[in-house]
């Protein structure tokens, strides 16, 4: 346990080292707040800011969140057709591939061009952006599942149901907890590229707007603010995935029930 | 037909792969009856087609040629319950021991309409009760991975028999597991049949296993696969250990394995047996 401690701790330190050390060479070779703030500036920023800062923020959160729970959905959704039937995988997968290898920038402006600029670009972009590593993971876990462990299903005259929902489901869900971790900062991305490109709230036309005005300690408040979302949002499914898949990774607190 | 076969076998053949030119014949031509309540064991060498005849039974791949009958029907036509073991026990890791075992009572009718009523009181005393006949007592709120491999498989002994099945497969069920433990389990095994009466299907590789355990044994070769010889084991139930120190026991061990060492040489291209040999 002093060892678990002791590798957060020194986490943690690597981290605050990090920063001073930026600090410190801010300061040392006198660089500009408009070539490079420094982290005391940034938080400061942050502080001051914080009311202006504070709808953008909420509106970033607010269309990934929407955004990655539809993807979720339509992934699982997606993944367990083509991970179940081989027919939908053999027809569906190369169309899967080239359209997830669509960089995503490249979808906003046709969006922009359907849907108009603001919310409803932005969570579709987080949408599609997410979706994939949730329907490749979902996909690859029920298509790897054991023949022997569906043998025993199939033996006790077992429907495809009951084989789906008491093996292939339950079977898959590390495979879906890994690419939701993925999924969440893939769907912050797709929000603020939509925001910088086509939107008038949200971190990314802050940041937008922040750089047109030259105003770089606002920029950095912005990626600042996207990264403690993205460790806290990343942070939450940790802990569920462990709750929920202990068992693939042989957690001893799973096995005692907590 | 006899009323008393459980299952028959009639002319059957198995081919395997898409095409004549790629195809195996797995199973060729096998006609098998197995009485109500019989313990059979399947030995041969590999590739003989003994798991085909076990997957055929259970109705996990289908006939090519021939007909299979279980309980007097054609398959599939009557509902009979199966349980089946195979060399890894197959457990799901993300469910308690007794979880794993109480799994068929939660598909297999009439089981499957009182399983939500019945799985904290009924079916969980039974699932604890079949895990003390194994030596698990007290195991059942643990996690397959916390378990030995032997422990692991008589786990899945008791996920064959929970549901009182009719018919019970078993693909070299102890084949993975170290002498002493296998021994013990063949012991259990016994008892578990002697009180159940299921018809057994074992196959197995080790004659001694399949001589303590079953009532007839069957030797198959290999390409096309068939079976060969069909011997009674005429040895008094409950069978022990010292049995297998028996000479009248010795000489159908000593007789089965001659007859497999035999087909195995006919079958074996010569330039794989050396290579064989020489590993």
């Amino acid at each position: 346990m002093s060892s678990e401690l002791g590798r957060k701790f020194a986490s943690a330190a690597f981290i605050v080292g990090l920063f001073l050390l930026w600090e410190i060479l801010c300061i040392a070779f006198h660089v500009s707040d408009v070539i490079l703030p420094r982290p005391s500036q940034v938080f400061v920023t942050l502080w001051q800011r914080a009311p202006a800062l504070w709808p953008h923020t909420l509106q970033t959160l607010y269309t990934t969140l929407v955004g990655f729970a539809l993807g979720v959905v339509i992934g699982v959704f997606i993944g367990v057709i083509i991970g179940w039937s081989k027919l939908a995988y053999d027809v569906a997968y190369p169309l899967l591939i080239g359209f997830s290898s669509v960089p995503k920038v490249a979808v906003v402006p046709i969006l922009v061009l359907y849907l108009g600029s603001g919310t409803v670009p932005a969570i579709i972009t987080a949408l599609i952006t997410c979706l994939f590593p949730v329907v490749v993971n979902v996909a690859t876990g029920l298509a790897t599942t054991e023949p022997e462990l569906e043998d025993v299903m199939k033996a006790l005259k077992a429907t495809k149901f009951d084989i789906l929902w008491n093996v292939g489901l339950p079977r898959t869900m590390p495979y879906f907890f890994a690419s939701l971790k993925v999924a969440i900062t893939l769907a912050f991305v797709g929000s603020v590229i939509s925001e910088t490109v086509a939107s008038n709230r949200g971190i990314g036309t802050l940041m937008m707007i922040a750089s047109a005005n030259f105003d770089v300690p606002l920029v950095f408040a912005g990626v600042f603010i996207l990264a403690a979302l993205g460790v806290a949002l990343y942070a939450i499914f940790s802990l569920v995935e462990g709750r929920v898949t202990g068992w693939a990774h042989r957690k001893t607190e799973f096995a005692m029930g907590a | 037909m006899n009323d008393d076969d459980f299952v028959r076998l009639e002319n059957v053949a198995v081919t395997y792969g898409r095409d004549a030119a790629h195809s195996v014949a797995a199973l060729d031509d096998t006609s098998l009856r197995i009485g109500r309540g019989d313990f059979i064991a399947l030995v041969g060498p590999s590739g003989c087609g003994k798991s085909t005849i076990l997957k055929l039974v259970g109705g996990l791949i289908p006939a090519t040629r021939g007909y299979v009958y279980v309980a007097g029907r054609e398959l599939g036509a009557e509902p009979v319950r199966i349980g089946v073991a195979f060399q890894n026990p197959t457990l799901l890791p993300w469910l308690r021991i007794r979880d794993n075992v109480m799994l068929p009572l939660k598909i297999v009718p009439p089981f499957r309409a009182d399983y939500r009523a019945k799985k904290n009181s009924e079916f969980r005393d039974r699932a604890d009760a079949l895990l003390a006949q194994v030596g698990l007592a007290g195991f059942g709120d643990k996690y397959p991975w916390q378990l030995s491999g032997g422990m692991m498989q008589r786990a899945s002994l008791c996920r064959a028999l929970i549901h009182d099945p009719q018919l019970l497969l078993l693909d070299e069920p102890f084949g993975a597991l170290d002498q002493f433990t296998r021994e013990e389990l063949w012991a259990i095994m016994q008892e578990l049949w002697i009180a159940r009466k299921p018809t057994v299907i074992l196959v197995t590789h080790d004659l001694r296993e399949a001589g303590y355990l079953a009532n007839r044994i069957a030797v198959m070769r290999a390409r096309p696969g068939r079976i060969i010889d069909d011997s009674v084991v005429p040895f008094a139930r409950p069978r022990t250990m010292n049995m297998i120190y028996d000479p009248a026991f010795v000489t159908l061990t000593q007789r089965l394995r001659e007859l497999i060492v035999e087909v195995r040489g006919d079958n074996v291209p010569r330039t794989r047996a050396t290579t064989e040999a020489a590993a």
